[in-house]
């Protein structure tokens, strides 16, 4: 819990413009989930933030943002429930709604996997990327993050191919994720892919990039952003 | 002494204004009572969700009419601020109609997905106590898909898709469309601005 407030205090500090945590301790019965921290984490932030994680019903949903969340951000429980997204839309409003895809590159088209949180469940869930994306919008969807988990974790940079193939589609925002290794792929995806954001996390954790540094890096190469000195 | 209020307007997100309200040093209660919001020393109308819900509300409160007879300062926030107006394009819903104006829905395309969601930048149209040490140019955090057109009463415009009003001033009434509590220290500002009223 310190390790997260300390975080969250971290990255407010560096300007970054918005974080999401990924909340691991999922439960099939919300009643026993302690998501106090959700609460401590509203306390400490001046910059909006998006709960990942175990949200399966609009109940599990309305509990994260009376605590202070901004968003909620749902990947498996939108696969096994797609109604999910048109209730959570109705009752807060597709602002609050924010869809992560996990996606893959397979025999020449992109394929949608679901519980890819356990890497011995991951598996394909036989829709197609782009079909997805048409469908959580009409559901209702207000943000889309495309994971693109070929490029997960090997920091070779986001896939840009993916990434401005999805846009072409994507009318609500599209936060690229995947892939981030340096300076240059975050100016890449937003330049190539005209993605409306860039999510990462072990570059940052691990110090590789300092967000003032990568903020100022992409000013100097004329991306329109909030610049660091205003955090 | 007299605290600010929130008005309990049902939305859903509270807890980060009054988080925000507590680091500037308030204690602010959130509130349905017309007693408790008439004898506030600033009143701030918050709003997530749709216009039209969010009349009922107030309808069914009583607070229509405590609301717009207010003389203290009001700070209507995002979906708040449009509460202000005459109405929205949002099922047609008819507002407070305390400023002219009727709140129109983003088109949207490729280059501006709706709802409008991030950071955008403030240009200060007209001097007004609210925005007092804000640079032309500074940016804020904004979450909506319908906005003001710019009117008389803009103090701050915005471009997105098309340019509107994202903060409002008509007498005691004030009006922010982006989001003070989730807009770092600039919102930290703009909301010690309005409790110094």
């Amino acid at each position: 819990m310190g390790d997260i407030l300390d975080l969250a205090r971290r990255y407010r500090d560096e300007g970054a413009d918005e974080l999401v945590f990924y909340d691991i301790t999922a439960s099939p019965d919300e009643r026993t989930v302690d998501r106090s921290w959700v609460n401590r984490v509203a306390e400490v932030l001046d910059i909006p933030f998006c709960v990942a994680g175990g949200i399966r019903s609009v109940e599990a949903a309305e509990t994260v943002l009376n605590l202070g969340a901004d968003k909620v951000s749902i990947n498996t429980p939108a696969l096994e429930n797609p109604e999910l997204i048109e209730q959570l839309a109705a009752r807060f409003g597709s602002q609050c709604v924010v869809v992560g895809i996990d996606s893959s590159a397979e025999a020449g088209d992109y394929l949608v996997y679901q519980y890819t949180g356990d890497p011995e469940k991951s598996r394909s869930s036989q829709r197609r990327t782009t079909d997805w994306v048409q469908e959580v919008q009409e559901r209702g969807a207000g943000e889309i993050v495309l994971n693109c988990m070929n490029q997960d974790g090997v920091r070779q940079g986001y896939d840009i191919d993916q990434l401005a193939l999805v846009r072409e589609i994507c009318r609500v925002p599209l936060i690229a994720s995947g892939g981030a290794g340096e300076m240059q792929h975050f100016l890449q995806v937003f330049e190539k892919a005209r993605v409306d954001g860039a999510l990462a996390a072990t570059v940052f954790h691990s110090a590789a990039i300092a967000i003032p540094d990568l903020k100022r890096f992409l000013l100097t190469h004329d991306v329109v952003l909030r610049p660091p000195e205003q955090g | 002494m007299a605290s600010p209020v929130v008005i309990a307007s049902g939305g859903a997100n509270l807890a980060s204004l009054c988080f925000a309200l507590e680091r500037l040093g308030y204690d602010a209660p959130v509130t349905e009572d017309a007693d408790t919001i008439r004898s506030a020393s600033h009143v701030i109308l918050p709003g997530v969700g749709a216009a039209r819900d969010a009349m009922v509300r107030l309808d069914r409160a009583g607070l229509t009419d405590v609301v717009r007879s207010l003389q203290q300062p009001v700070l209507g926030i995002c979906l708040g601020m449009q509460l202000l107006f005459t109405g929205s394009d949002e099922d047609a819903a008819m507002c407070l109609g305390l400023i002219p104006g009727t709140a129109r829905r983003f088109r949207d395309g490729p280059d501006a997905p709706v709802p409008h969601m991030g950071w955008n930048q403030l240009q200060i149209a007209t001097e007004s106590p609210l925005l007092a040490g804000i640079d032309d140019g500074a940016w804020a955090y904004f979450i909506h898909s319908y906005a003001l057109p710019i009117g008389r009463y803009t103090c701050a415009e915005t471009t997105y898709e098309h340019t509107f009003s994202s903060a409002v001033q008509h007498e005691n009434f004030y009006g922010t469309q982006f989001h003070p509590e989730r807009s770092a220290n600039i919102g930290r500002r703009i909301l010690a601005n309005f409790l110094n009223l």
